[in-house]
């Protein structure tokens, strides 16, 4: 069809113009199509674990070692989750866990609000190779530093006499290092876009640098504060490493490192449970990226395109 | 009119007096503004400084201790690793590891990324929540729901392979195959990282640079390798510097998904030195493992650094 039409009117610039219009916008409908088709893809193999874990979560044992199909619950049940709910072992984890996610975040706000407003507002000697070490300390890995830290713990207590391995809140110590360097980083460069004269003039008007941060900067950095503080919950509530190397009693740990030691014993996997488990350990940074996605992604994109 | 004239002169005064305390208070502020802007960074230098520059340095001094920490041995560690054939293993792992994942991660996030731009941007928003999801569940946690999809006797994609006649594998038995489900997870939890940041930088680039490109008569592959990739080369460059570092540094999801085996040949820089240095007690040997990782994180922080003293100097 298009082959007799382009023979029979070659001449009529719109007639050409109408068909490559109508071939551009039906390559569109493809491209369309794909699209979708390629991202729905992506999404089952993207979803796929978490929904395993709430499958797996809802069947009892028997039906778990059974020989049916595994995709599918015959016999939907919550008790995995009423015996992890009222196991006082599981609510010590996530006790745990929510101590001290809660605090390094506060420990976090409390020393990078502070140093990202003195570093992007008030240039002193040696403010600009700060920034910049504050964003090489980012780049450093926990796996570099655990054994180190392990050791500087043992001789601490050889010193002092004051235990730090196998104590919940040596975590609050060492979580910050995850935590500090890149939500500073992101609020210098967040802080560097509000207007100077906003604080200026609170400092012409008399206010002294409290007050400036506390009641006019605080207020309009908040967007950029709290995708900093959802970066540094998320991060401290997935931390695995650190608690694994620096806690072990069962009282000690936090909710990864709880689960996989307290439901894994030996070579008995208790699969209902730990799905179980899993999930309720996901939930916690899930709800908060469902409530606050878009401040969650500004804090993730913000790393390195406002640098 | 003489008291006039005083009253004039008193209001006058002190107006002048206001303004001269106006302008010491505020040059006072400024002389002490350098104090109170160090005493306001001095937690987070402390914080580092104490908790990371100091145990860097430290696991510098570790390596060349002996086992009990008590004899310097010099590169006595090093010689020793060197003789090991788990370490060569280990190194090769991990650059496989870190290279291929880093490379898949960037393709699929490119490649999701365009599918995203591509669709009505008011469904962008559901679908982009939907593919960061993997990101947002901590990795120790969605490792084991990994874990029991490659159970070795009750793995679901077995079961569905074995409704198309595809025999049993051996998911995380098989050392070929444990390194290749490590990589995938690596890629599964990655992507939509990569997928996030590419998506923020295709919104970026002016869709003037795509009519003029149309007006041209480019084709598809034109429009990306002349237009999208050189706006994107940035980006791209940081994102993949950045994932280098983190995927060449992981550890939870070999720990939990093989911790290193089948006769540790799954082992990573970190989870080698886990096992060396927490499992085993040999915190000096596991120091010298994970310096290892120093150099590849070195280069990468170099080439990060310079493009963002570049940006920042463009700005």
């Amino acid at each position: 069809m298009t082959a007799v039409s382009i023979s029979s009117i070659p001449s009529d610039p719109r007639a050409r113009h109408q068909r490559s219009r109508s071939s551009i916008s039906r390559d569109r409908a493809w491209a369309l199509r794909w699209s979708y088709f390629f991202l729905i893809l992506f999404a089952i193999v993207f979803l796929t674990p978490p929904v395993y874990m709430l499958i797996t979560s809802l069947k009892t044992s028997a039906e778990i070692s059974a020989a049916t199909n595994p995709w599918w619950v015959y016999a939907p049940t919550l008790d995995n989750y009423a015996a992890l709910i009222s196991s006082a072992q599981f609510l010590t984890f996530f006790r745990n866990s929510a101590v001290v996610s809660v605090l390094v975040v506060s420990i976090t706000m409390l020393i990078s609000v502070p140093a990202a407003f003195a570093l992007s507002r008030m240039r002193f000697w040696g403010s600009a190779s700060i920034a910049t070490g504050v964003f090489l300390t980012y780049l450093v890995p926990e796996t570099l530093l655990f054994l180190p830290l392990f050791k500087m713990f043992a001789v601490f207590h050889e010193y002092t006499g004051i235990e730090l391995i196998n104590r919940w809140w040596v975590l609050l110590f060492v979580y910050p290092t995850l935590t500090v360097p890149f939500c500073t980083w992101v609020m210098i460069g967040y802080f560097a876009s509000i207007p100077r004269e906003l604080d200026e003039a609170a400092l012409i008007d008399g206010a002294n640098y409290r007050q400036v941060v506390t009641r006019i900067f605080i207020p309009v950095a908040l967007p950029g504060i709290i995708a900093a503080a959802i970066f540094a919950f998320t991060v401290s509530w997935a931390q695995f490493l650190y608690p694994l190397a620096f806690t072990t009693s069962a009282d000690q740990l936090v909710l990864p490192v709880g689960i996989i030691t307290s439901l894994i014993k030996g070579d008995v996997f208790n699969w209902g449970q730990i799905m179980t488990g899993a999930l309720l350990g996901a939930a916690p940074p899930l709800v908060i990226y469902a409530f606050l996605m878009d401040y969650y992604i500004a804090g993730l994109t913000a790393g390195a395109t406002k640098g | 009119v003489a008291e006039e004239n005083v009253a004039v002169t008193v209001f006058q005064n002190a107006q002048a007096l206001a303004t001269v305390q106006r302008r010491s208070g505020l040059r006072r502020a400024m002389q002490r503004k350098s104090v109170i802007a160090f005493l306001m960074t001095l937690p987070l230098i402390l914080l580092v400084v104490i908790f990371v520059l100091y145990p860097a340095l430290y696991s510098l001094h570790l390596a060349t201790l002996n086992k009990s920490m008590e004899r310097f041995v010099g590169f006595g560690n090093f010689e020793f690793l060197f003789r090991r054939e788990t370490f060569w293993m280990v190194v090769k792992q991990s650059c496989i590891f870190a290279v291929t994942a880093v490379v898949f991660k960037a393709l699929f996030g490119f490649v999701i990324a365009h599918f995203v731009h591509n669709i009505p941007s008011k469904g962008q928003r559901k679908w982009r929540g939907m593919l960061l999801v993997p990101w947002v569940i901590p990795p120790a946690m969605s490792c084991l729901a990994w874990l029991w999809l490659f159970d070795p006797s009750y793995s679901a994609f077995n079961w569905l392979l074995q409704k198309v006649a595809i025999g049993p594998v051996p998911w995380t038995g098989d050392a070929a195959w444990a390194r290749c489900v490590i990589i995938l997870v690596n890629i599964w939890i990655g992507a939509p990282f990569f997928m996030i940041m590419y998506l923020a930088a295709l919104k970026s680039v002016p869709e003037q640079l795509y009519e003029a490109a149309a007006v041209d008569g480019a084709s598809w592959w034109q429009r990306t390798w002349y237009v999208t990739l050189p706006m994107m080369r940035n980006i791209i460059a940081i994102t993949v510097l950045f994932s280098l570092i983190v995927t060449f540094a992981n550890f939870d999801i070999v720990r939990i998904l093989t911790a290193g085996g089948p006769i540790d040949q799954t082992h990573i820089f970190a989870t080698w030195a886990f096992r060396v240095g927490i499992e085993s007690g040999d915190i000096p040997l596991g120091a010298s493992v994970s310096l290892f990782m120093l150099p590849i994180l070195t280069i990468a922080a170099i080439f990060i650094l310079r493009d963002i003293n570049r940006r920042g100097n463009e700005a």
